[in-house]
């Protein structure tokens, strides 16, 4: 535990190390306030609510989640420092789940940093701050998840470039699979059982449901085990790819 | 302190690593050698629980590396080729987090970095980020990472390799001093290294242990061994040469561009009987040696670089 604590600490300290921290909150925020104003209509629409905000969540995630999570392992393995790491005293379960922690925890960091919105919506009106802290919540465990694929595929290359392009083909499957463009593909010939489960493992979808208020226990269970099974998988990629 | 048994690592269709077996004591300090992609750091790799083993096991202290990896962790110091450090943090801050990763916290750690950053001299160089600092720094800060909790076993892929000779010399006085306390492993490919600190070397090649034994016992197998040079003109040379033939324990005479190589039959003191028996005749002998036999022919002989005869016939540098 003690060891996992220490990396988590390296690797979240790692990131205010270089610009990339500071570059990708000062992009998030300025993409997530351009988004909500200019697209989402946040003024014209006249209500106090952030769903223009959270509307765009799963596509700001789909760009820049990939871009935090590139690095995590195949940093590591280009620069040979996976061998210090692993030859430390601690298990590849425990660095697969400090550094996703890390990552996590940055990127709650990235969200939390858009509270001028809540504040913004509050001074405007009486919206219910229910809702968004549900919303809040949701986007969180959403970028948990993309994080999750994009940390598995990190371990897959040496390539910082492939490991992103991976992973956020991925996670666009994940993100548009509950939309008339993939389920038509499928309703044609695939039983309306699988047309169904295949719209269910849809991000948005199950975003949107935590995003109604009442916090969806399934669907925070199925962001879990979107990570849970995405993290086992990068422990066995760790270990089958650590050495190549 | 270190048992390696019948391991074994393949990859694809190559063996890089073919039923190796060791063991290393207290006190003792094995220079692992070979040609490049013999299977040294492969060997090392498994011996630290960074690669598992198709076969065979390795054990650090009595701790099994694949059934008890922690434990065996915890014994080990180890520096990874090429001494890799997370390049954005400073030797401070990166030794910080071993010493954190290690156990040690409060005034203790801080006296364990101070420590290890002084025995390998890194003193004035704590504040800055190891990206900038020089490649014989940075193999510094490899070692310190290493020696920090003070390990019963130290595992060092080649810990001198591009260091100046101060620095090399730094690094082999820092092993030597720490040497009686510890089981110590360093791969290499410089001999001269293996004759100064090693107290046993283990040449491999192909994946498989050639020869095991302390440095002048390797030496000893070369051909030259026993043999003695002697640097004359080259008419002294034709001159001598069918004298010393004749002379008892002397297998063969040759003449080389220097003098002449006088090769001795095996396990055979041949230095004094040759010594008279060339002062005798010839007048303009500038230096009589016997020689040692060289590291490195041993080497190239064992591992396929060089045969017999062509080492023989090299003439003495």
């Amino acid at each position: 535990m003690n060891a996992l604590c220490t990396v988590f600490k390296r690797e979240l300290a790692a990131y205010f190390a270089t610009p990339l921290a500071y570059v990708f909150i000062v992009i998030f925020l300025a993409l997530t306030g351009a988004l909500t104003f200019f697209l989402g209509n946040f003024f014209e629409r006249g209500q106090a609510d952030l769903s223009p905000f959270f509307l765009f969540h799963p596509w700001l995630y789909l760009l820049l989640v990939p871009a935090i999570s590139m690095r995590m392992w195949s940093e590591e393995r280009k620069s040979g420092t996976i061998e210090l790491l692993l030859t430390l005293p601690l298990t590849p379960a425990q660095a697969v789940i400090a550094k996703f922690l890390a990552a996590w925890c940055f990127a709650g960091i990235a969200l939390a940093l858009t509270f001028p919105f809540w504040i913004t919506v509050n001074y405007l009106g009486k919206p219910d701050n229910g809702v968004i802290f549900a919303s809040y919540i949701g986007s969180f465990f959403m970028a948990g998840s993309y994080l999750a694929i994009g940390a598995c595929f990190s371990a897959l290359t040496k390539n910082q470039v492939i490991a992103f392009v991976l992973s956020a083909v991925v996670c666009l499957l994940f993100t548009v699979s509950g939309t008339s463009l993939v389920l038509n593909f499928f309703t044609g010939w695939a039983s309306p059982g699988v047309v169904e489960a295949i719209s269910s493992l849809s991000f948005t979808a199950n975003f949107e449901a935590i995003s109604k208020g009442v916090l969806d226990v399934v669907s925070i269970v199925f962001f879990g085990s979107v990570m849970a099974l995405f993290l086992f998988a990068n422990v066995l990629l760790v270990n089958l790819y650590k050495a190549r | 302190m270190i048992a390696i048994e019948g391991l074994s690592k393949t990859f694809g269709p190559i063996k890089a690593v073919d039923k190796v077996s060791f063991e290393v004591a207290r006190g003792e300090v094995l220079g692992f050698l070979g040609p490049n992609g013999a299977g040294k750091s492969t060997t090392m790799k498994m011996l630290t629980g960074f690669l598992p083993a198709d076969e065979g096991r390795a054990s650090v202290c009595g701790f099994d590396i694949a059934t008890q990896p922690i434990a065996a962790k915890r014994k080990l110091g180890y520096m990874p080729e090429g001494a890799p450090a997370y390049s954005d943090m400073t030797p401070q801050s990166f030794l910080s987090f071993i010493a954190d990763m290690r156990g040690f916290s409060g005034a203790e750690k801080k006296s364990r970095v101070a420590r290890a950053a002084d025995m390998t001299n890194l003193r004035h160089v704590l504040e800055q980020p190891i990206e900038t600092l020089s490649r014989g720094y940075k193999r510094r800060v490899g070692l310190a990472q290493a020696l920090l909790h003070d390990p019963e076993v130290l595992v060092l892929d080649e810990p001198t390799d591009g260091l100046d000779p101060n620095q090399k010399h730094e690094v082999r006085q820092l092993i030597q001093e720490m040497a009686p306390q510890k089981a110590i492993v360093i791969s290499t490919h410089i001999l001269e290294e293996v004759e100064a600190i090693c107290s046993r070397a283990l040449i491999i090649a192909h994946g498989r242990v050639v020869a095991d034994g302390t440095p002048a016992v390797l030496q000893a197998r070369s051909p030259r061994h026993g043999g003695v040079v002697i640097k004359c003109s080259l008419s002294a040379a034709n001159e001598l040469a069918p004298l010393l033939r004749r002379v008892a324990g002397v297998a063969d005479v040759k003449i080389e561009l220097s003098g002449l190589f006088v090769q001795a039959l095996p396990d055979m003191d041949i230095f004094d009987a040759v010594r008279v028996a060339a002062r005798q005749r010839a007048t303009d002998i500038k230096e009589i040696r016997q020689e040692r036999g060289r590291l490195d022919d041993v080497f190239r002989m064992l591992t396929g670089g060089a045969s017999g005869a062509e080492i023989l016939s090299q003439s003495a540098a």
